[in-house]
C-alpha cells in the first residue's frame, strides 16, 4: 500500500523541457518566477498565462497530472480570491449589496493571484520537478552551487546527503510496510480509537524503524568508505553536463519574455 | 596443513584482534592468526557465527586495525606506524569489499551511477569511468539494467550491481563477507556464478566468506576458522572429508560429501572421501554399484 506513493514527481520522457541542462534549468526557473511576479497589467498576466501553458505543451506531461497538483492548493486559490474580491476597494463600483460593496479592482487583483498561482506552479513543475529527474536536480543544483564551496559551504555534501536520502526512501518505505504488517501480525489496531490512540500505535512502527535506518547508515558509511570515498575533494563525475544550444535558445526567449513583461508594464503605466 | 604460497597478496602472522566490552575487559576475536592468500586463487572462509571470519575481513580492509602481529595487504606494510591516508585510500581502491545487505552499500539512484561512485572517488576522468562502468556491467551481466532504480532489482541483482561498483575500481582482491547471505536460492546462485568468473576469467583473488558448504566446494582452498583461529586449512576435497572435524566446530558438510561419508564409514562401501560434486557422486556410485 505506502509502494505505490510516487517518490519526486518526475515523468520519464524525452521532451525538448527534458532534454534541458538542469543546470539551466535552475536559471530558468529563477527568470520564469521573476517574470511571473513582474507582470501588473491584463495583457502581461494573459502572457503569462499562455505561456504557462505552451510550457506545459513542450513537456508533453499529461495535462492532467499537472492539473492534480493545482488541486492541492485550490483551497488556498479560492481562499484568498474571496479575500481579494471584498476587501479590495476602489473607484469603479460593481455590486452592492448593503453593507459589501464589490469592486471591478477587487475581481481583476484575486484573477491576477490566481494567475500567478497557476503559473507558479505549473512552470515550476513542468520546468524542473516533472522533467528533471532527482538524480539529475540535485547533480544540477551542486554544480551550480559549487562556487559557494569558496564561502565553506558544504554544497558537496548536501548534494550527497540529497543522493542518499533519495536512494533510500523506497528502501524505507517498504520497511515500514513489513513492519506495519508485522505489527498487524501482532495485533495492533492502527485504524481505529480517537487520534492519540492511533498516533500511540505508530510508535512501535517508528522504533524499529528508526533503529534499522541508523544500522543501515553505519553499514553505508563502511561500504562508502571501502569505495575509497573521502568527501568531494578530488573527486570527478562520470556524467558531464553540455550546454548545448538549445539551452541557450531557452534561456534567450525567457530573457525576451522578460522583458516583454517590462515593456508591458511600462507602456501601461 | 598450511597451503604453499609463493606470490601473496594477503601475508598475516600472529595477528590478534580484540573488542572492548563495556567494562573495557578485551574480547579476543581473533587469536595469533597466521596465513597467506596466493595472488589469483579463491578462497574460502568457513566457520559458524562468532568464529572472527567478519572480523578478519574487517581487518583485511583496514575498517578495523589488528592489536598486534604483523599484516601486509597487496604489499603494504598495514602495522606501519607512518601509515598515512593515502595508502589505505590505495589499498581500499586494490582490496574490494562487498557486504551482506545489498541495499546498505548502494548510494546512488541509478544503477550505472552507483557503479561510477567508486572511480569517481578516484578521481578518474569522465571518459575512463564510462568505459569502466560499461565494462563492470558486462562483468556482471546486468548491461540492461543500467538505467533502472536499485529498488527495482532483486537481492541477486543489487549484489551484482555492488559487485560491479568494486570491479570499476580495478582491484586485485575483492572479499565477500557473506554476500550470499540474505538472497534467495536463485540470487545466490547468481552470485556464485558472478563470483567464480571473476576469479577465473579476470584473474582477481577472492576471499569469499560464507556459511555455505555448496559455495566453499567451488573455492581452490577452504580456510575453516574457529574462536578467532585456523581450524583447518587445506583443498576443498581435503577439508569435508573430516566430516566429524567439521561438525565439532558446528559446521555441516556439502550433502553429496554427508552421502559419501555415510556410505563409506556406516555401510562399508569402498568410496573415495573426497568427493564434492554430485556429478562426481553419481559417476563413483555407478562403478560402486556395477563392482558388486
Amino acid at each position: 500500500m505506502l509502494k505505490d506513493i510516487t517518490l519526486g514527481q518526475y515523468f520519464p520522457g524525452n521532451s525538448v523541457l527534458h532534454r534541458l541542462d538542469p543546470r539551466m534549468k535552475i536559471f530558468l526557473i529563477v527568470i520564469y518566477i521573476i517574470t511571473i511576479f513582474s507582470a501588473s497589467t491584463p495583457i502581461s498576466f494573459a502572457l503569462v498565462l499562455l505561456s504557462a501553458f505552451v510550457l506545459l505543451l513542450l513537456s508533453r506531461i499529461p495535462p492532467k497530472l499537472v492539473l492534480g497538483s493545482l488541486k492541492a492548493v485550490f483551497f488556498i486559490m479560492a481562499f484568498t480570491a474571496i479575500i481579494n474580491i471584498f476587501w479590495t476597494t476602489g473607484d469603479r463600483l460593481l455590486l452592492e449589496a448593503g453593507p459589501i460593496k464589490i469592486y471591478w479592482e477587487g475581481v481583476e487583483y484575486a484573477i491576477f493571484m490566481i494567475v500567478r498561482v497557476v503559473a507558479l506552479i505549473v512552470g515550476s513543475s513542468v520546468l524542473l520537478t516533472y522533467t528533471t529527474s532527482p538524480i539529475a536536480l540535485t547533480d544540477g543544483l551542486e554544480r551550480v552551487l559549487s562556487p559557494l564551496k569558496a564561502l565553506h559551504i558544504p554544497v558537496h555534501e548536501f548534494s550527497m546527503m540529497m543522493t542518499i536520502a533519495l536512494r533510500f526512501i523506497p528502501t524505507l518505505i517498504e520497511e515500514t510496510d513489513k513492519i506495519i504488517s508485522a505489527q498487524k501480525a501482532r495485533g495492533t489496531d492502527f485504524s481505529s480509537g480517537s487520534i492519540t490512540q492511533r498516533a500511540r500505535a505508530l510508535i512501535p512502527v517508528m522504533v524499529p524503524l528508526f533503529v534499522s535506518a541508523f544500522h543501515r547508515a553505519d553499514e553505508l558509511a563502511v561500504a562508502m568508505e571501502c569505495r575509497c570515498y573521502r568527501g568531494g575533494e578530488g573527486r570527478t563525475r562520470m556524467t558531464r553536463l553540455h550546454l548545448r544550444s538549445t539551452d541557450f535558445f531557452a534561456l534567450a526567449a525567457h530573457l525576451l519574455f522578460l522583458g516583454v513583461i517590462i515593456a508591458l508594464n511600462i507602456l501601461f503605466s | 596443513m598450511n597451503q604453499n604460497v609463493t606470490n601473496p597478496i594477503i601475508e598475516a602472522k600472529d595477528l590478534c584482534f580484540s573488542y572492548k566490552n563495556e567494562d573495557g575487559i578485551p574480547l579476543p576475536v581473533i587469536r595469533n592468526l597466521t596465513f597467506s592468500v596466493e595472488r589469483g586463487s579463491f578462497v574460502c572462509i568457513l566457520g559458524h557465527n562468532g568464529s572472527g571470519k567478519s572480523t578478519l575481513a574487517k581487518l583485511l580492509n583496514l575498517v578495523l586495525t589488528p592489536d598486534s602481529g604483523s599484516l601486509s595487504v597487496g604489499g603494504i606494510d598495514v602495522m606501519r606506524d607512518d601509515l598515512s591516508d593515502d595508502d589505505i585510500y590505495n589499498l581500499r581502491r586494490r582490496i574490494g569489499m562487498v557486504f551482506q545487505n545489498p541495499d546498505n552499500q548502494l548510494v546512488a539512484t541509478i544503477v550505472e551511477e552507483d557503479i561510477a561512485f567508486g572511480p569517481e572517488n578516484l578521481g578518474i576522468a569522465p571518459d575512463e569511468i564510462r568505459t569502466r562502468v560499461d565494462e563492470a556491467l558486462r562483468a556482471v551481466n546486468m548491461t540492461e539494467f543500467a538505467h533502472h532504480s536499485p529498488s527495482q532489482l532483486s537481492g541477486g541483482q543489487k549484489q551484482r550491481i555492488a559487485i560491479a561498483g568494486i570491479i570499476a575500481m580495478l582491484p586485485d582482491c575483492i572479499i565477500f563477507d557473506e554476500s550470499t547471505a540474505m538472497l534467495d536460492p536463485i540470487g545466490r546462485a547468481e552470485v556464485m556464478d558472478t563470483i567464480e568468473s571473476l576469479n577465473r576469467e579476470r584473474g582477481i583473488t577472492v576471499l569469499h566468506i560464507t556459511h555455505y558448504m555448496d559455495e566453499a566446494v567451488r573455492a581452490d582452498r577452504v580456510i575453516v576458522m574457529n574462536h578467532g583461529e585456523i581450524f583447518l586449512d587445506d583443498t576443498p576435497g581435503a577439508v569435508f572429508a573430516q566430516v566429524e572435524a567439521l561438525q565439532s566446530v558446528g559446521l555441516d558438510v556439502p550433502q553429496v560429501t554427508a552421502l559419501v561419508h555415510k556410505l563409506r564409514r556406516e555401510a562399508g562401501f569402498e568410496i573415495s572421501e573426497d568427493i564434492l560434486h554430485s556429478a562426481d557422486a553419481v559417476k563413483a556410485l555407478k562403478e560402486l554399484y556395477e563392482s558388486i
